[in-house]
């Protein structure tokens, strides 16, 4: 389990300033599919890193919301990397990124219906399998939605933790987005969420658009977290209490020190909670 | 009816021609086109980003113009074909052979072999050095017997242009770009040095020929005398301290009898 204290999404430039300096930094993150190759620098880094951090594998390339099967080979390497590096936390998007054997590498939406809960569950199911772990499953932020969708975000994210037993990585910079998005209130998203699975937090930074109906949110963790983030986080965790808190920063990154101050703020909301919640049984 | 497999295939065709999937919508209509197009942003621009990663010199030789509207064609003609990013982008050469617009400049394909070969010496395998001493009296004594090991990412090219003079003179304070007399092929051996430098050095076709040779397996007397079939210069004792002072010898083997690349 990671420990329930903020985190950062390790940056290899941000490599010197971790290892030389004492941080209070309760994890690190990183994408999957960056240590996939066979040695060389990535793994010397992560190795490095893994003597003083907890480590949480954050996959984006295994596409579990896509129609395919997953791809057994990826999984083999996702299962090698885990073995390798014992990461106290795996986790994956509810979103798929290939078809038909071609790859689009980004976080894609998908309709919520029978038929795609039957096929996240089967993914869902297989990863830990293979992985011999229970996985995270994250919230995705969404620009559009579908017809077709029958079942709300909150109910089929629900129902896959009831089904596969798999626990949920809550993006909260996510919800935001998506619900602005959407023109609906985060907080009613917040209430029906299956808060209690929740082991992971994300938050980030996004851009905004202006629509003729108002605005568009655009998830590109090139930004601090937004202040209506902040405070759905505050709330959030004073209803649950500590949970490992992730700074995802990707692009325009800034110095490590505005990453860290972001870390730190994250860092005083959990400090700031009642005591006997940080106690929380998982 | 398995209708998110066609949903999927609707969506994937429209991030290219902007046709929106079946069903997609959004609480004002009419901006379903707008917000679907974030998704068309994101893929393309990840992707492109992507090769720009991985093709730094045809991006500095081309420009970052034409390199993206380029890089949109290449994504059209060789999608990722797997969820690795970094392995992506092999078909370059051949893609840049036969794309018109850069027809005029026949070594771009020669530099995309470079930097393909950069981008997996990055990501090979570590091995540690064998110290010099003992690997050069082993080489002495049994020459016909002796099988090097080199390094996981040493890879050798034969260039049908001066691309290791042209890919060295793209890099950052490189040096001038190779004169027109000096015009033709070259082969380059492409290593990781430690743990993240990666070098490509212009080599004499004798000692392409040498390291090729070591790395099919054949035995330092066999590679000795491959280097000395192309008919350049050869020294096998300074071939053989350029490998070990790069660090680029990880180990040697004797050969049995009956192996492949056994002498006879």
């Amino acid at each position: 389990m990671l420990p329930a204290r903020p985190g950062i999404g390790f940056k290899p430039e941000h490599f010197p300033a971790i290892v030389q300096t004492r941080l209070d930094l309760g994890f690190l993150e990183v994408h999957a599919e960056n240590y996939m190759g066979a040695g060389g620098l990535p793994h010397r880094m992560l190795t490095r890193l893994r003597q003083d951090h907890a480590l949480s594998v954050h996959g984006v390339g295994l596409s579990i919301g896509g129609p395919d099967p997953l791809n057994e080979d990826h999984l083999a390497r996702l299962r090698a990397l885990c073995d390798r590096y014992q990461p106290e936390s795996f986790s994956e998007h509810l979103a798929w990124a290939s078809h038909g054997g071609e790859w689009m590498h980004d976080l894609l939406p998908l309709p919520y219906t029978g038929e795609t809960l039957d096929i996240v569950c089967d993914h869902i199911d297989r990863v830990q399998e293979v992985l011999g772990r229970r996985m995270l499953l994250e919230n995705p932020a969404s620009y559009v939605l579908f017809e077709q969708s029958d079942i709300a975000e909150t109910a089929f994210l629900a129902e896959v933790v009831r089904r596969t037993g798999c626990g949920l990585l809550l993006d909260i910079n996510n919800v935001f987005v998506s619900c602005v998005n959407h023109r609906t209130d985060p907080r009613a998203y917040l209430a029906d969420f299956p808060l209690e699975a929740v082991a992971e937090i994300h938050l980030a930074g996004h851009a905004t658009e202006d629509l003729p109906s108002g605005p568009l949110l655009i998830d590109d963790h090139g930004a601090p977290v937004a202040e209506p983030v902040w405070a759905l986080y505050a709330e959030t965790v004073s209803k649950l209490g500590a949970l490992p808190s992730l700074i995802e920063w990707d692009n325009d990154l800034p110095p490590f020190e505005d990453l860290m101050a972001e870390a730190a703020r994250a860092g005083r909301i959990l400090d700031a909670l009642p005591q006997a919640r940080h106690a929380r049984a998982s | 009816m398995p209708a998110h497999r066609d949903f999927a295939q609707a969506f994937r065709q429209g991030l290219g021609t902007g046709r929106l999937p079946p069903g997609l919508t959004a609480p004002a209509p009419e901006e379903a086109a707008r917000r679907f197009a974030v998704y068309r942003n994101n893929v393309a621009h990840g992707l492109i980003q992507a090769l720009r990663a991985r093709f730094p010199a045809i991006e500095r030789l081309v420009g970052p113009e034409f390199f993206a509207a380029m890089a949109r064609e290449f994504i059209r003609a060789c999608p990722p074909d797997g969820p690795i990013l970094q392995r992506w982008g092999g078909a370059m050469p051949s893609f840049l052979q036969e794309f018109p617009p850069v027809r005029g400049l026949p070594y771009l394909a020669d530099i995309a072999r470079i930097e393909i070969a950069r981008g997996q010496a990055y990501h090979a395998a570590d091995a540690e050095p064998v110290p010099p001493e003992k690997l050069r009296a082993a080489a002495l004594k049994a020459p016909d017997t002796m099988r090097l090991h080199l390094h996981p990412s040493v890879r050798i090219l034969h260039l049908a242009c001066p691309g290791g003079a042209i890919w060295a003179a793209q890099q950052p304070g490189g040096p001038p770009p190779p004169p027109p007399e000096d015009w033709g092929p070259q082969s380059v051996l492409i290593a990781r040095r430690g743990w993240h430098e990666v070098t490509v050095t212009v080599l004499a076709a004798s000692d392409a020929a040498f390291t090729e040779a070591i790395l099919a397996g054949k035995s330092f007397a066999q590679a000795v005398r491959k280097a000395q079939e192309t008919g350049k210069k050869f020294d096998p004792v300074s071939a053989l301290s350029s490998l070990l002072q790069a660090g680029l010898i990880t180990g040697e083997t004797v050969i049995q009898e009956g192996d492949q690349g056994c002498p006879t």
